[in-house]
């Protein structure tokens, strides 16, 4: 999904979300049992490891994460050295993604820019995460004026396309890695402030809540203990749905410009580069492309997957 | 009836005023020195300038004033229909606006439209066909569409239809052959999720007694699906009318820069990249605008369009 339907992302989510209610009988059922909460941990994990999809994605968003790290295990090559003589050379074993106008390898420059973009996709869901988390909790959890005024700021901030919200914020703030992915960041939050609230309204009115606060225990301790530990699924999922919305966010900021300046190598920006030869050396485009494009699709795939073993 | 909409048309007031002020906080609250930042849009080099220079640029810009009357005039302005000045080029926003509007118009009319036919055909023939493999991939293939960055979509395009069969133009604007695989661009992405949500809605309407009825009186499934399916499905699509409005917008951003077309897109791009404040600020309040006016006449709309649904039981 594209950049800025956090509106819609929203109304899908609530919509996959409303299946997932557990009953209580169910969930102090799983309690008798003496595996509890780790027996069930066991299962999910022998279930999902039979689902060959879903074991190729996240195979695959591993070796991307792991290859940003440590660019140097997946490739011999320098990102930066230039070789002349092997320029516009098509992909082959010895160059996996082919070269570029000087003879850079496009497969290195590939890997080392992945270590830029997860940098601000993690940025971008931790502060989408921090922000939405604490607006959803406060938000559901107090009820009343407190929820009217912060569910009235995201309707708000989502009459915004997030897309130009994120332009509107690297107007002010310039460019670079750090401000898109605070951008992009800033424009998730009202999802997770939405997903988090459900959440929390719904396990609320649980018996086990009232359980808890009629044996005593404070509303500090009920909301750690009880509250959030069984709210974090849903949201866990749209994390990892957004991973996604914010990595093509991201990667269309800086294909548009506003990324990392040259000669680092953020994939938009190597997609954008690329499109001045895309008549003659088709690869320098699409095969970063379809590398950025995969990881979205094994994202998906993984939310998508996480979200019917929560049913 | 009328109180409910002079409710929805204040509360839709209200969003857009504090959709200005949000924007107007990130861009003249954000920059640690807003003088500079217009100064280098204008193509000024602020270091070379004496304080008295510097002082008449902030009166020029209307910066030397408190941030709160800055707040007012702008919000006034915009009242009255007064969008600003352009700092780079030098004259009123709306006319920059105005000179580009027409092509962006054109192109989101144009996917609007394919938008429509990719979602409603796709929907239409993942509910008729019973082979389950067929359906199996009918289904899967909005999620997949939804997910493809537009930037590659319209790269792939490029490369196959402009470069390897020659079929149409890469890049320009010349004629309604270049408008094809911008419009089939955007309209990949609306599209596939207009195709979600119809066939979200088409698996509860066609569970419905009265399609049984239909059915029973001898009418054909094709046909049941198109008159009676098609017609109640739509109806809740219509809510996500905002969203694709609000996507086929930002996706000219990317769209009309990657096919060198001159429109609102390349414009925000270009107001962006030179910090043009004014112009960033009248395009974000243009989108807010269309975006909260489409939901508002959906909101509307929708009980004359269904009778079922009326807004005295509505909780609003």
């Amino acid at each position: 999904m594209s950049v800025d339907s956090s509106a819609a992302r929203d109304d899908v989510a609530v919509l996959a979300l409303a299946p997932l209610e557990r009953t209580a009988d169910e969930v102090l059922d799983s309690r008798h049992l003496e595996t509890g909460r780790h027996g069930n941990l066991v299962a999910a994990l022998v279930q999902l490891s039979r689902k060959p999809a879903f074991v190729v994605a996240l195979l695959y968003v591993l070796f991307v994460v792991v290859s940003a790290l440590l660019p140097g295990w997946f490739s011999n090559g320098q990102p930066y050295a230039t070789h002349p003589t092997d320029a516009m050379r098509s992909p082959s074993i010895h160059h996996l993604f082919g070269t570029d106008e000087i003879g850079r390898d496009l497969w290195t420059r590939v890997l080392y820019g992945s270590a830029l973009t997860i940098k601000a996709t993690a940025t971008a869901i931790a502060i989408g995460l921090v922000a939405g988390l604490t607006l959803g909790i406060v938000s559901g959890f107090f009820g009343r004026w407190v929820d009217a005024v912060i569910m009235r700021l995201v309707d708000v901030l989502l009459s915004i396309p997030s897309l130009l919200f994120a332009l509107t914020i690297i107007t002010a703030v310039g460019y670079g890695t750090l401000p898109v992915a605070l951008a992009v960041g800033l424009g998730i939050i009202p999802g997770f402030a939405r997903t988090t609230r459900a959440e929390v309204l719904r396990v609320k009115t649980l018996p086990y809540v009232e359980a808890a606060r009629a044996s005593g225990a404070s509303w500090i301790r009920v909301l750690v203990r009880h509250i959030l530990p069984n709210s974090w699924g849903p949201v866990a999922v749209l994390a990892v749905l957004d991973a996604g919305v914010a990595i093509i966010a991201i990667a269309s900021l800086s294909f548009l410009g506003f990324g990392a300046p040259p000669p680092s190598s953020e994939w938009g920006t190597l997609i954008s580069a690329g499109r001045d030869f895309l008549v003659t050396s088709w690869w320098l485009s699409l095969m970063p492309g379809i590398f950025v494009t995969l990881l979205v699709f094994s994202l998906n795939h993984i939310s998508k997957t996480l979200q019917e073993l929560e049913r | 009836m009328t109180r409910y909409v002079i409710g929805r048309v204040l509360q839709a007031i209200a969003v857009l005023w504090a959709a200005y002020t949000v924007a107007f906080a990130v861009l003249y609250l954000l920059p640690s020195n807003p003088i500079a930042l217009q100064l280098a849009a204008a193509g000024v080099d602020t270091t070379t300038l004496t304080p008295a220079q510097l002082h008449l640029a902030e009166a020029k810009f209307g910066l030397d004033k408190p941030v709160l009357v800055q707040y007012f005039h702008h919000l006034g302005g915009f009242l009255h229909g007064n969008l600003g000045t352009s700092i780079t080029q030098d004259i009123p926003v709306a006319q920059v606006i105005g000179h580009r509007i027409s092509s962006t118009l054109l192109l989101s009319l144009v996917a609007g439209v394919v938008a429509v036919l990719i979602g409603t055909t796709l929907a239409y023939l993942a509910t008729y066909v019973r082979a389950r493999w067929i359906r199996l991939i009918l289904t899967r293939l909005p999620a997949s569409g939804a997910s493809v960055p537009q930037f590659l979509t319209g790269l792939f395009l490029i490369q196959f239809f402009a470069f390897r069969l020659n079929w149409l133009p890469s890049t320009g604007q010349q004629g309604w052959r270049s408008l094809v695989m911008p419009a089939v661009t955007i309209a990949l992405l609306t599209g596939s999720i207009l195709a979600q949500v119809l066939m979200r809605s088409f698996d509860e309407v066609m569970r419905q007694p009265y399609i049984v009825t239909a059915r029973a009186k001898g009418l054909s499934r094709g046909a049941v699906q198109l008159r009676h399916g098609l017609r109640n499905a739509a109806l809740p699509a219509l809510t996500i009318l905002g969203v694709i409005v609000g996507l086929t917008v930002t996706s000219s951003i990317v769209v009309e820069t990657e096919f060198s077309r001159q429109g609102i897109g390349s414009l925000t791009q270009d107001a962006v990249s030179t910090q043009d404040v004014p112009v960033v600020l009248a395009i974000v309040m243009i989108a807010a605008a269309l975006f909260v006016v489409v939901n508002l006449v959906v909101d509307l709309l929708y009980p004359l369009l269904d009778p079922r649904i009326s807004h005295h039981t509505k909780a609003v």
